[in-house]
């Protein structure tokens, strides 16, 4: 069997969470990766890395400059013929563009997969991650976005692909890029840093999230936050972790000012260990928290930050 | 300009969804079923065009269970016009959805159909793209901002990153994120009124399309439960169970 993993690159490099992707992918056959985009060389180079890819395909072209779904459909569609299984990583620019492609291709897609029992069953969440199915594709070519926290990482380096340039085909042009407004972080991402602190309506506002950034900074974490912070205009759109925002799983989440609704806690419930810090005793958070603190947090976390800085 | 709104019937978010016990789904007995929130969204900003004077008509469609016409009946109470229910009993998958929601479309032509960006019970996220593609238009995923002028949308999708801004060229799909707007409710002049709005039923025969699904369903199982652990008294205490108890820090 033959795997496209769709590579997710820009700015020059290659998306880490294409790495999550190779490991799923491996475990329904041989991995070629398809690198598309405008001045992909180094997201190449680094794809030929990555342990467990046999073949690189890459696409230089500016049509594919600002990874339109419109644009890459095409070119995806007429690789993805060759192919068993079509992999994506389940991230904007996976779930974006992965389903205009199943659907060309007749397939219908599955998505978020967990867990791959063999060559055609698969399990994925549904219900805010409150059931597990397990369903098995009729389809001849089974197209599927993976979730990130649910496979390792392949080893960026060790590989040694060849590198093949496939055809460019002209996307429908009927989309084009504006601009955009993207977060600009020290910190580390998201849904691969090893520890993540988020606030939530509890905050009260976006100036307090500093005193989670002072702890973030502490501990190498990132910030993260429920919908009703974001909703508030408290810290951007992609803070938000949840059954229709990111998914993490770090060694360690602290929740501070999060009450704990299904929905976020679709987002963050497979973290290895769990902290709330809530000042409602009562708050569904700490049913599901290894460990809990009943306490106000505008008195905790400037509290958790000295004792860090002190016990450092 | 016709707008067409894609409204699914699902459980309500609020609700604790419990696994049967046989496996082969979840209990949907008796459970309050709603709109899904993000078509919700979907209607709104429809409504809004209109009321702006940019949209001249909102057809809301829906497939399923003939029950969805409450579903249906709720969006022509928040203001749309006109109601449309495929009705089966048959279990959909979005690509089927599409191409149902395509032959729609072909027969409405509208100039911009608007989606959920994921079905809360499913939690898809595909249906939008998908019909998209078998429509040959733009797509324009998790928008959380939209202005429609002459033959464009200008659409902010809320990507990974941040922001990203596109440019559509109608007729376009757009599916809905959550900051895109607060929808309405719909108030007790306007439910009585959109009883009389019309609602068409039609037959997915009707329609030619091929809607056996693809994916079977082999067990739905519960995740794996989480224990709650335990309360600490202080920071300091915390911190130290962090290090030394389970050594994440
Ligand atoms: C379609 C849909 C999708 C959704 N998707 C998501 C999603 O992806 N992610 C998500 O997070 N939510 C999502 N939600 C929203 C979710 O249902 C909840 O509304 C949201 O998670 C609540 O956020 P919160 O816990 O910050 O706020 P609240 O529920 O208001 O909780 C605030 C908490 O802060 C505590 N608090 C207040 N002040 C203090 C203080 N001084 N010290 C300590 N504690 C304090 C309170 O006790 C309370 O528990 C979604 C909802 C819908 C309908
Ligand atoms: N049965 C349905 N009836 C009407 N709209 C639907 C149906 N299924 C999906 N949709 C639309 O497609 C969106 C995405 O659904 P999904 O791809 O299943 O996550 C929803 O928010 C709806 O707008």
């Amino acid at each position: 069997m033959a795997v496209l993993v769709i590579a997710e690159q820009g700015a020059g490099s290659l998306k880490p969470a294409t790495l999550n992707a190779v490991t799923a992918a491996a475990k329904l056959g041989d991995v070629h990766v398809l690198v598309a985009g405008a001045g992909i060389g180094a997201a190449v180079e680094a794809a030929k890395a990555i342990a467990g890819v046999s073949k690189v395909l890459s696409a230089d072209s500016a049509d594919y400059a600002h990874g339109l779904a419109e644009a890459l459909t095409p070119l995806v569609v007429s690789v993805a013929k060759g192919y068993d299984a079509v992999v994506a990583s389940a991230t904007t620019f996976g779930k974006n563009l992965l389903p205009r492609v199943a659907a060309l291709l007749d397939v219908q897609q599955i998505s978020e997969v967990v867990a791959i029992e063999n060559a055609d069953t698969f399990v994925r969440p549904i219900y805010a991650g409150n059931a597990l199915a397990t369903v098995k594709s009729a389809d001849t070519i089974k197209v599927m976005t993976v979730r990130a926290t649910a496979f390792d990482a392949a080893p960026a380096i060790g590989g040694s692909a060849s590198v093949e340039a496939v055809a460019v085909i002209a996307g429908s042009g009927k989309s084009a890029f504006v601009g955009q407004e993207l977060s600009k972080s020290e910190r580390p991402e998201l849904t691969a840093a090893r520890i993540v602190i988020s606030g939530g309506r509890g905050m009260q506002n976006g100036e307090n999230f500093q005193l989670l950034e002072a702890v973030a900074d502490k501990l190498g974490a990132a910030v993260g936050a429920s919908r009703a912070a974001v909703d508030a205009g408290f810290v951007p759109n992609d803070y938000q972790v949840g059954q229709t925002g990111k998914i993490v799983a770090p060694d360690l989440y602290i929740a501070v000012g999060i009450s704990g609704a299904i929905q976020h806690l679709a987002g963050m419930k497979d973290s290895k260990v769990i902290v709330a810090i809530n000042k409602d005793e009562e708050a569904p958070i700490f049913q599901i928290a290894d460990y809990g603190l009943v306490a106000d947090l505008f008195k905790a976390v400037p509290e958790l930050k000295e004792e860090l800085d002190r016990s450092a | 300009m016709k707008l067409l709104v894609a409204v699914k019937r699902v459980i309500d978010y609020n609700v604790k969804v419990r696994v049967k016990a046989d496996q082969t789904g979840v209990d949907l007995a008796n459970v309050k079923m709603s709109m899904n929130p993000f078509d919700e969204i979907a209607v709104e900003e429809a409504v809004r065009l209109k009321e702006a004077g940019i949209a001249t008509e909102v057809v809301v469609v829906s497939l399923g269970v003939l029950q969805s016409q409450e579903t249906l009946r709720t969006a022509l109470a928040m203001g749309a016009d006109r109601a449309i229910l495929v009705q089966t009993d048959a279990e959909l998958q979005p690509l089927a959805v599409a191409k149902l929601l395509k032959a729609v479309v072909d027969k409405e032509a509208p100039q911009l159909v608007i989606l959920g960006k994921q079905a809360i019970d499913d939690d898809s996220n595909q249906t939008g793209q998908m019909l998209a593609a078998l429509l040959d238009w733009p797509q324009a995923t998790f928008a959380s901002k939209v202005v429609v002028a002459g033959s464009e949308a200008t659409v902010t999708r809320e990507i990974d990153g941040g922001l990203e801004t596109l440019a559509v060229s109608l007729p376009a799909i757009i599916t809905t994120d959550l900051r895109l707007n607060e929808p309405r409710y719909a108030s007790l002049p306007n439910i009585m009124k959109a009883k009389k709005k019309p609602l068409d039923v039609i037959d997915p025969a009707s329609l030619g399309v091929d809607i056996a699904p693809r994916l079977t369903t082999l067990k739905v199982t519960e995740p794996p439960k989480r224990q709650g652990g335990v309360k600490v008294a202080s920071v300091a205490d915390l911190v130290a169970k962090l290090r030394t108890e389970a050594k994440v820090i």
